[in-house]
């Protein structure tokens, strides 16, 4: 039987929304306070979907021990207490949380192996959340 | 169509643990969850269903009679007991939120009279959940 599992992670990390393809002005109208060039924090919070037929010897869909590594070690990791505007993924990109669900639904999407990758939801804060399927329509 | 979801709690205790496997591999696939004293959780049951709203009464189903049924088909096997031990199922199966999802699934679709069973999810915690839509 095919389920779907959904595993959340804690991320706290700074930025800056600005971008070099508009004048100052443009910046201030379209990010307002997120301009600030001194950057501001978010404690983010990411739901990782995955999913798969059951196996009968586990009872799992895949090793929580499996999806928990990867995503400690190549998402949590790198993003927690760092300022996403220094990293490479973001030197041409506006590290809105939209860029950024984006940038962890293709860091799984092309490592995580032991599982299909549904999709990611990433909460900026309790009050905004964004999610991406590769395209896909998002199963409710 | 309209989809209304009803929330439930439970709790329980399981472990992990396939008779087939070394004790090796038990320890080594289940890690502490191999553990045969047993741990519980705090369960959230959230059962969707669908349907269209009754002209008559304004309702997609019964919200009394969807709470007894969750009540009776799954909270009064499974809450303060170890699933293991004394829930069917799991006598064969490991207790996993996988396998519990579509347990309470099995138990659920054929006892709901007009709504249709959309989506069973159990929260295992508050970090990890698993859906379960009837899926083969």
């Amino acid at each position: 039987m095919k389920a779907h599992l959904t595993r959340r992670y804690r991320f706290s990390a700074s930025h800056r929304l600005n971008s070099e393809r508009m004048s100052a002005e443009e910046n201030l109208a379209a990010y307002g306070k997120c301009n600030n060039p001194h950057g501001h924090g978010h404690n983010y919070t990411l739901e990782v979907t995955v999913s798969g037929q059951v196996d009968p010897r586990t009872g799992m869909i895949c090793n929580l021990v499996d999806l928990d590594g990867f995503v400690s070690r190549e998402v949590v990791a790198r993003y927690d207490l760092e300022n996403l505007n220094m990293l490479q993924e973001f030197s041409q990109t506006v590290p809105t949380t939209e860029n950024l669900c984006v940038e962890i639904y293709e860091i799984l999407h092309r490592g995580f192996q032991k599982a299909h990758l549904e999709g990611v939801r990433l909460e900026e804060t309790m009050m905004n959340s964004f999610e991406y399927a590769g395209g896909s329509e998002i199963r409710r | 169509m309209v989809y209304l979801t009803r929330k439930a709690e439970f709790s329980a205790s399981h472990y992990y643990h396939n008779p087939d496997f070394t004790p090796e591999q038990n320890r080594a696939i289940f890690g502490k969850c191999n553990n045969p004293n047993g741990h519980g959780h705090n369960y959230t049951l959230e059962v969707t269903v669908k349907g269209e709203v009754d002209p008559r009464s304004g309702f997609v189903v019964d919200l009394k009679q969807l709470k007894e049924v969750m009540h009776r088909e799954v909270l009064d096997a499974m809450d303060h007991r170890f699933l293991n031990k004394e829930v069917p199922e799991f006598l064969t199966q490991i207790p996993t939120t996988e396998n519990l999802a579509i347990a309470c699934w099995q138990r659920l679709e054929t006892k709901l009279q007009k709504a249709k069973l959309h989506r069973v999810r159990v929260y295992e915690t508050s970090d990890l959940f698993v859906d379960f839509y009837g899926e083969p």
